[in-house]
């Protein structure tokens, strides 16, 4: 027991100091080319975190998260956007380049869109859960696709928001990896403090039996709004990093089938462990880039695999490293 | 609005209504009778769509090739379910959606492996090609009338199957309490199977008559699955009379949405709100759907 927690953390930090590491080795290997695919991946890996939260810890099957990287993302572009045309927002509000602003905003926008789609969504559960929140993101999809201003559904390449507090240069590759991994660590660290809060216990104990939460007190749909919107908000962190490294926004980013891959990317790691969707969010994207060089129609062998996973692997690659779950019932 | 666009409006609410209503009510079966998620009830959508395109050429018979693409889709369907599907009924809903979705890809995948990824058309049948006079000045095209008289026989022969005939007994039996049913001997399995060959029929069928009417292609299923699941949730998980009113409502809403806007000078996509606004106001007020289905 005590040698296999150990496996666990050694793994952790091994998978940490890894990526620490990968921007060095990949210059001095000369493939500076991964540097931008990884932090690619470390930011999604903090959206499938901030999935996790709710879906592994809470058990609630959102099918759109994407939404809240969507609307992070746009955040970003439209405050950047507006600041080198030098007009306002909404004829109100001056865009910003600054990143110690524009990110903050759009967390807290997302928090918001979330804690209003929770609202209602968590009125339900179950199969209508899954179904509205697929129904709200498509609704947000067909909002920024009506945008007109903001590219429609060709999206809108910007120009700038790279500079962080005015001295950091986002634009260069190195730098732009170190302070997106220390936002990952800053998410991990804070997810892992949460988990283990009270708080994370009761949204634990929703999961496995809302009612007898409800009738110890404790009022499970407060808690689980609270869950939701937290995850909206760092989906939305997530959704500002990526719009600053592709320096371009567009709906496609928060198409219902993204929603889908972050749930993948959760399983594939193994839910409920907050560092499983790092390793599924990497195992994922990876094979979105290599396979497609094997054969073309890498999805006609990766969808039937999925199910296979879903049939019998259901604990993910970091559920082989960590032991099973003794005392708390089946997790 | 002219009198005679709102009539005519009307009529593609109503046609949009019907196909929503065929691929909603084998979904809907699906969902309350096994309580199962399937994001993949679009591909036999489009896998309809597909056999049909490509059998009309060859047989040279509209209702033949019809007749064929659905027996191919449910044949599908029979497979998918033997395969993949049935030892995912006691499981959660989450293993259920990302399962799905895997057969997604492997559907989309395929069929652009089998038709390649450009999107082909499917011309309207030469005996429906022709337009006729309802209302007199107001010329509608036969085929879209064709598609609604379809559908609301499916409809009908649907509340026939299902409160008429020993079958439908069961499947209502089922969608109530699946342990009673099964204990008091009948083949549960086989009832599934067959509901959900039915249901991939349904979907197909759908997918074959919005054929020539839209445009053939990977996407066609997504966008008609997301808005099956939003009838499905307003009209109430597992009810059928629910999915048909919430099928015309949707349909109505949405064909509207697509034409008032541009009355007072909006854009059009502004329309694809006006459903999932409706879906929420009816949630807020019955998180079941209009038409909870007893259980």
């Amino acid at each position: 027991m005590i040698g296999s927690l150990d496996r666990s953390r050694v793994f952790i930090l091994a998978l940490l100091a890894a990526l620490a590491l990968l921007p060095i080795l990949a210059t001095l290997g000369g493939e500076e080319f991964y540097i931008g695919q990884f932090r690619r991946i470390l930011i999604f890996a903090i959206a499938a975190i901030s999935l996790d939260l709710i879906l592994g810890y809470g058990g609630m099957v959102s099918l759109g998260h994407a939404a809240f990287i969507g609307v992070g993302a746009y955040v970003v572009g439209i405050l950047v956007h507006h600041a080198s045309e030098e007009t306002l927002f909404l004829g109100i509000l001056p865009g910003t380049f600054e990143p110690l602003i524009a990110w903050p905003a759009a967390m807290l926008i997302s928090a918001a869109l979330a804690f209003v789609i929770g609202l209602i969504s968590l009125r339900t559960s179950g199969v209508y859960f899954i179904m509205i929140t697929l129904a709200f993101a498509q609704m947000v999809y067909y909002v920024f696709v009506s945008l007109r201003t903001y590219g429609g559904d060709d999206g809108l390449r910007f120009r700038g928001g790279d500079t962080l507090a005015g001295i950091i240069d986002l634009g260069d590759d190195l730098t732009f990896y170190y302070v997106v991994f220390a936002v990952l660590l800053g998410v991990l660290y804070l997810g892992r403090r949460l988990v283990r809060s009270r708080f994370g216990r009761v949204i634990e104990g929703c999961r496995e039996n809302e009612r007898r939460m409800r009738a110890l007190g404790f009022p499970s749909y407060r808690y689980k709004l609270a869950a939701f919107t937290i995850a909206g908000g760092v989906a939305g962190l997530a959704g500002a990093l990526f719009a600053t490294h592709e320096s371009y926004i567009s709906p496609s980013i928060m198409h219902w089938t993204r929603s889908g891959d972050l749930i993948i990317m959760v399983i594939l790691g193994g839910m409920g462990t907050l560092y499983g969707p790092l390793v599924g969010a990497i195992v994922f994207m990876l094979m979105e880039k290599f396979l497609p060089d094997y054969t073309q129609h890498w999805q006609i062998v990766f969808g039937p695999i999925l199910v296979l996973i879903v049939l019998f692997a259901k604990r993910g690659v970091f559920g082989w490293v960590l032991p099973p779950r003794s005392g708390g019932g089946h997790g | 609005m002219p009198l005679l666009l709102f009539l005519e409006q009307t009529l593609n609410g109503l046609q949009f209504g019907v196909t929503l209503f065929l691929m909603a009510a084998g979904l809907t079966l699906v969902l309350g009778i096994m309580n199962m998620v399937n994001l993949a009830h679009g591909a036999f959508y489009m896998l309809g769509a597909y056999f049909a395109a490509t059998l009309v050429p060859l047989t040279g018979s509209f209702f033949l090739s019809v007749i064929l693409a659905l027996l191919g889709a449910a044949a599908v369907g029979l497979l998918t379910e033997m395969v993949a599907l049935r030892t995912l009924y006691s499981r959660d809903h989450l293993d259920q959606v990302l399962a799905t979705f895997g057969l997604i890809l492997f559907f989309r995948e395929l069929v652009k492996i089998l038709w390649g990824p450009i999107a082909i058309f499917m011309d309207v049948p030469t005996l429906f090609s022709g337009r006729v006079e309802i209302v007199p000045g107001a010329p509608y095209p036969v085929y879209r009338l064709l598609v609604l008289a379809v559908g609301v026989a499916v409809g009908a022969f649907l509340w026939w199957l299902i409160t008429r005939t020993r079958l439908g007994m069961l499947i209502r039996a089922g969608a109530s309490n699946r342990e009673m049913v099964g204990a008091l001997g009948v083949d549960i399995k086989r009832l599934y199977t067959l509901v959900f060959a039915l249901g991939c029929a349904l979907a197909a069928l759908a997918g074959v008559m919005a054929g020539p009417l839209y445009v053939v292609d990977i996407g066609m299923g997504d966008d008609i699955l997301i808005k099956t699941f939003v009838v499905i949730v307003i009209g109430g998980i597992g009810s059928v009379r629910g999915a048909f009113v919430a099928a015309i409502i949707v349909g109505m809403v949405d064909t509207f949405g697509r034409i008032l806007p541009s009355q007072f000078g909006l854009s059009a996509t502004i329309a694809e709100l006006a459903i999932y606004i409706l879906m929420a106001a009816v949630l807020f007020w019955k998180p079941r759907g209009l038409f909870p289905a007893a259980g």
